[in-house]
């Protein structure tokens, strides 16, 4: 019997966590669509998350890329296939590992940043001044990093994808010795636009998943200072998590929309 | 007297398994300032919280010209909320603003787009609290005092037709506490405005309240005026105002 109760609490817990996340999401777009858009914090925050994020995406894509390449080489190598490499890097950089990991490193970075952010003000009872004032929390503090958070991803998750397929040519081609022709016509074949989407849609879904996640645990802090610490690191937790079992869910999806090959 | 602005109906509040309010009735009346006194921990704040929405009532009904604001959503708070400013105890300041935008910032979130009419409009707030000169500080350089004279500052830049002051005098020296009072029922003098004020300090009760509550077990047990307070006999009241715990030292 305890162990049905703990098992029914989490399931409970999951669904209400779910909930709210959801319906933050909601009243978010609601406010987007029928709001009043402070365009002078969506800026902001695109100079925070967008510009921000920059060294982390950029040394995150490269060194995958450069570190996937020598892999696949060592492995290729055997077979005679080392002009494989390229093509390989390029469709995984653009179908998985960009989207995903650029979704956890801004995950770590601006995630916990906002939810430390709107934690400390909730703690310290700046959001109870914001209603006080007649300012809806969600309009002034979730609408600005919601719109930040998706006009910025895509571009970020561009970046990561680019700086890994660079990154891999110059190892492969300087480092390794593989032809450089082969390696950029093999990649040229292989990889097209449907990567190119596929990529931008996961980035897409992953910015709404860190920024309603980061904003639903940072309105929900309590007990201070302490309570602002847990906020965070639920907020790394629970979107790292997200991002990886929608990221599953939405490559089965996008293989059928574009199937790959 | 005139007729009451907020009327206060058989209130409840749990927060937890605790009833904090048990059916607490008040009327408050327009241009009066009401000191609201009780124990620590005894539901003073949670109260004031109730009268701008904050908190919601397990039960009960607060009428603000009118309307119950305990049935109005969070979105439908808002004109109400124009109406109401609130002090809170540690002031509130954004700290991610210095105090000048501290200031301006109610009416920048009402449309105000004019730099000229906000930079008058923030001068005369903060003259209002003698805190001119400090624009360019942020709330961390702030004293306790300075804090809550620019969250006062903040409260009344659009002026309210009621000011809900949060222990406003809590953790300040006494003199900074008589300067707060003063400001208190300077601007009552000034903008008409009726004040409700949470507080255990007798000194400040006594220097601006017209109408003086106790609020104890949840319930509003006296309400009257200063003088009618401080000549009542009941053993509560008197250890209250008197500053007895009933408590032996062995």
């Amino acid at each position: 019997m305890p162990l049905i109760g703990i098992f029914s609490n989490l399931y409970i817990s999951f669904l209400s966590f779910l909930g709210q996340v959801a319906m933050l999401a909601g009243e978010t777009i609601l406010s987007i669509f029928c709001g009043r858009i402070r365009l002078r914090l969506v800026i902001q925050q695109i100079a925070e998350i967008g510009f921000g994020s920059q060294l982390v995406v950029i040394v995150t894509g490269a060194f995958t890329g450069a570190v996937f390449t020598a892999q696949a080489y060592f492995q290729f190598a055997s077979l005679n296939m080392e002009t494989a490499v390229g093509p390989v890097v390029a469709l995984s950089m653009f179908r998985e590992l960009g989207p995903v990991l650029t979704g956890v490193m801004v995950a770590g970075r601006v995630g916990a940043a906002m939810s430390a952010e709107i934690g400390t003000m909730k703690v310290s009872q700046q959001i109870d001044a914001l209603r006080a004032l007649a300012v809806n929390p969600v309009d002034y503090l979730v609408v600005p990093r919601a719109l930040a958070m998706f006009v910025s991803m895509p571009f970020l998750v561009v970046e990561c994808v680019g700086c890994g397929i660079l990154a891999s040519y110059y190892v492969g081609v300087n480092v390794l010795n593989i032809s450089g022709v082969y390696f950029l016509a093999n990649t040229q074949k292989f990889a097209d636009s449907s990567d190119i989407i596929m990529a931008l849609v996961k980035g897409f879904f992953f910015a709404g998943i860190i920024v309603f996640i980061s904003c639903r645990e940072g309105l929900r802090a309590k007990d201070g200072a302490v309570g602002v610490g847990r906020a965070t690191t639920q907020t790394v937790v629970n979107c790292s998590l997200a991002i990886l079992i929608v990221n599953f869910f939405l490559t089965m999806a996008l293989n059928i929309i574009f199937p790959a090959g | 007297m005139s007729k009451p602005l907020l009327q206060v109906r058989d209130l409840v509040q749990k927060i937890g398994s605790q009833e904090i309010l048990k059916g607490m009735n008040l009327d408050i009346y327009d241009g009066e300032t009401l000191v609201l006194l009780g124990k620590s921990g005894g539901g003073k704040s949670v109260f004031l919280r109730h009268l701008i929405g904050l908190m919601r009532p397990v039960s009960g009904s607060i009428l603000f010209e009118g309307e119950d604001i305990t049935k109005l959503k969070e979105r439908q708070l808002e004109p109400v909320r124009r109406k109401i400013g609130m002090l809170f105890q540690d002031g509130a300041l954004f700290d991610s603003m210095n105090v000048f935008d501290n200031v301006a910032f109610p009416l920048r979130e009402r449309g105000e787009r004019n730099p000229a009419i906000i930079h008058q409009k923030v001068e005369e707030s903060l003259a209002r609290v003698n805190m001119r000169g400090h624009e360019k500080k942020m709330p961390v350089n702030l004293s306790g005092g300075m804090r809550k004279r620019v969250a006062l500052a903040r409260a009344i830049i659009s002026p309210p037709n009621v000011i809900l002051y949060d222990e406003p005098t809590a953790g300040l020296d006494p003199i900074v506490s008589d300067s707060i009072n003063k400001l208190i029922r300077r601007l009552q003098a000034e903008l008409r405005v009726t004040s409700v004020v949470v507080t255990h300090d007798m000194v400040s009760c006594n220097h601006i309240a017209d109408r003086v509550a106790l609020l104890n077990e949840g319930r509003i047990y006296f309400i009257g005026s200063t003088e009618d307070l401080h000549t009542n006999s009941d053993p509560t009241i008197r250890d209250f105002v008197d500053g007895r715990s009933g408590e032996t030292i062995y």
